[in-house]
């Protein structure tokens, strides 16, 4: 795979809502086919920048281009070629698993096996479920088999793991890593920096409607350490995650 | 890539929302359980007719003519073995309409005396009574005698019976459609915004009018099942007059679409000024109870104040159901309800400017 090829490029974003200013000319690149994370905390601008490339959110000023689409003039051609998992979103009432994924097909226009889909999200045996019925790590997994159903370039995952277990959240990481091993590139925001870590090849910190660091996770804390910061505590070579997931077993229950 | 189709879109759409539609209880119960059972119960209680409850004095003589005719009349219901004590009791109640005893008169002419007791509780079924035992008097008494002056002499023509269910059905069909229109709508898109469903519908392609669209057809066709059903279980269970048949039904449907599209408009309406879940059924209340009460959906709106006529008058549903009578009792085409019509397109186009403005996508 050719590296450093931009899928997405934005530049210069900037969103106000009346006199607030969300976000304040963000400027930066995802690769194809790497997993990048949005970080920061709340309220710093992430979903926002998000729902703007999703062409969800219309933009104040800026560019935006998708897979080669403008988001101001090609909207349907980028809703075509990405697939997205909003934060809290529901479902429609009173249907199951299927009849969600046949739905979806129908808004995609595309054929859509729902069986196939809810076995790469390993939901088969809730076929018949109720979107509502879910546990909390069957939901996100539910929600990113809707994002794969027109075979998209792209996928945004918008805090997926947020209030999973730390089982649920592993398996979460491995079906995300699976995706993007699939030749899918995936666009993910998140709290948790150890996620970050793990799952991304770069990510970027966004504070206050900007960016103030872009780099892969390694070379982040590279420079932090090169700049003479030390941890207070000795590290262990293992954490108190690491002892939960030993003691309660790597297995998903749910 | 296969070009997208909006129709594909909106089919699926629609199929979805069928489906919820169906498995929604509260769906199922406005626009089919609560007009059967209003039909039901007000059908059976019309059907009857008045019916006068006379109490005949304890130990009364049961032989003699007056007792006897007053057993013949459909419309009297003569109660024969209760107690002193209880008839006092239930005359002053009002259960009872009136008591009668008939005595032998010892005197011989006339051969008996027939003592009446009205309550002041039932006056109405009293005058009945009166006139009832008037009439019966003066056969019972002409029996061996030639008029003098005159005798009358009543024939009626027949003509198509008018039930109370030819009344009520069509009101309950026109509540059936307003539930199903202002409810079912409002709480669909209310609940479609507030739980992000139509956000992520947005990051697909579909467009906002197969969204809308999509939905119509579903509740559409949804009120349009419910009706049929109505009308078949009225007409085949409660003698519903369907005057022309099969193309009297198609009439009721066509007229029926319009009334739910129009009702559709008030649901879009409750669905962008309601603030939270809460807040939808009074809004939906406000709209539909004064509508099911003053547009003639029991009683017919002449038996109203006259104050209180224009008001009835103004409302959508009252033209929806003297369309829907018309059509069916009297067999009109939809040509000749053109006025009714006219009125529920004016709703409509006010309805819908409204709910332009005031409809929350997000």
């Amino acid at each position: 795979m050719e590296k450093n090829k931009p899928i997405i490029s934005v530049s210069n974003l900037v969103k106000n809502y009346d006199d607030f200013k969300a976000v304040k000319g963000l400027s930066f690149e995802v690769y194809e086919n790497e997993i990048f994370g949005l970080l920061g905390p709340n309220g710093a601008g992430k979903t926002t920048t998000l729902e703007i490339i999703e062409t969800l959110r219309s933009k104040t000023s800026g560019e935006v281009v998708v897979d080669g689409y403008s988001v101001d003039a090609q909207a349907n051609a980028i809703k075509s070629i990405i697939g997205v998992q909003l934060q809290a979103a529901g479902y429609y009432p009173n249907l199951n698993l299927v009849e969600l994924l046949e739905l979806f097909g129908g808004l995609y226009g595309v054929a859509v096996n729902p069986m196939q889909m809810l076995e790469k999200v390993n939901l088969q045996d809730k076929a018949k479920a109720k979107y509502k019925a879910l546990s909390g790590g069957q939901k996100q997994r539910f929600s990113i088999a809707t994002t794969l159903i027109n075979s998209p370039k792209i996928i945004f995952l918008d805090e997926p793991t947020t209030g999973l277990d730390p089982q649920a959240r592993r398996n979460l990481w491995d079906l995300i890593t699976e995706i993007r091993n699939q030749g899918t590139t995936v666009v993910i925001t998140t709290h948790y920096m150890d996620e970050a870590e793990q799952l991304c090849d770069r990510v970027a910190f966004v504070e206050n409607g900007q960016i103030i660091a872009l780099d892969t996770p390694d070379r982040l804390i590279d420079n932090l350490i090169a700049s003479g910061f030390e941890r207070k505590k000795e590290v262990k070579k293992a954490n108190l995650e690491d002892v939960f997931i030993q003691l309660t077993g790597k297995e998903w229950r749910e | 890539m296969q070009k997208y189709s909006h129709t594909r879109a909106t089919l699926a759409l629609a199929k979805a929302s069928f489906r919820s539609i169906m498995r929604s209880p509260s769906a199922v119960v406005f626009t089919l359980a609560f007009p059967l059972i209003f039909i039901l119960v007000f059908g059976f209680l019309g059907g009857s007719g008045t019916k006068v409850d006379v109490a005949l004095a304890p130990h009364s003589d049961l032989q003699n003519p007056i007792v006897g005719a007053l057993d013949k009349m459909p419309i009297v219901k003569l109660s024969k073995n209760d107690s002193q004590e209880n008839i006092n009791k239930k005359l002053e109640k009002g259960e009872y309409d009136a008591l009668i005893t008939v005595e032998k008169n010892p005197a011989g002419r006339p051969a008996y005396i027939t003592h009446v007791k009205y309550t002041s509780a039932s006056l109405d079924k009293g005058n009945i009574l009166k006139s009832l035992l008037n009439e019966l008097s003066y056969e019972l008494n002409m029996q061996h005698v030639q008029p003098t002056v005159t005798e009358i002499r009543a024939t009626t023509v027949t003509g198509r019976a008018y039930h109370y269910i030819d009344f009520l059905l069509p009101g309950q069909l026109g509540f059936s459609l307003l539930s199903t229109g202002v409810f079912g709508t409002a709480f669909v898109f209310f609940s479609l915004r507030q739980n992000l469903v139509i956000k992520r519908f947005f990051a697909t392609p579909v467009k906002r009018s197969s969204i809308v669209l999509g939905e119509a057809i579903a509740r559409i066709g949804f009120a349009l099942i419910g009706a049929v059903v109505i009308i078949l279980i009225g007409h085949y269970f409660f003698n519903f007059t369907l005057i022309n048949g099969a193309i009297t039904v198609i009439d009721m449907l066509i007229l029926a679409f319009f009334g739910v599209v129009v009702f559709m408009g008030f649901g879009f309406v409750v669905s962008g000024l309601a603030k939270n879940e809460s807040t939808i059924p009074p809004i939906s209340n406000i709209i539909t109870l004064p509508q099911f009460l003053l547009s003639g959906t029991f009683f017919s709106i002449d038996a109203f104040p006259t104050w209180l006529q224009p008001i009835s008058r103004a409302l959508p549903l009252t033209h929806l159901n003297d369309a829907m009578r018309k059509v069916a009792f009297e067999g009109a085409g939809l040509w000749d309800v053109k006025h009714q019509l006219l009125i529920l397109l004016l709703w409509g186009i006010g309805i819908y400017a409204v709910a332009v403005k005031t409809f929350k996508w997000e």
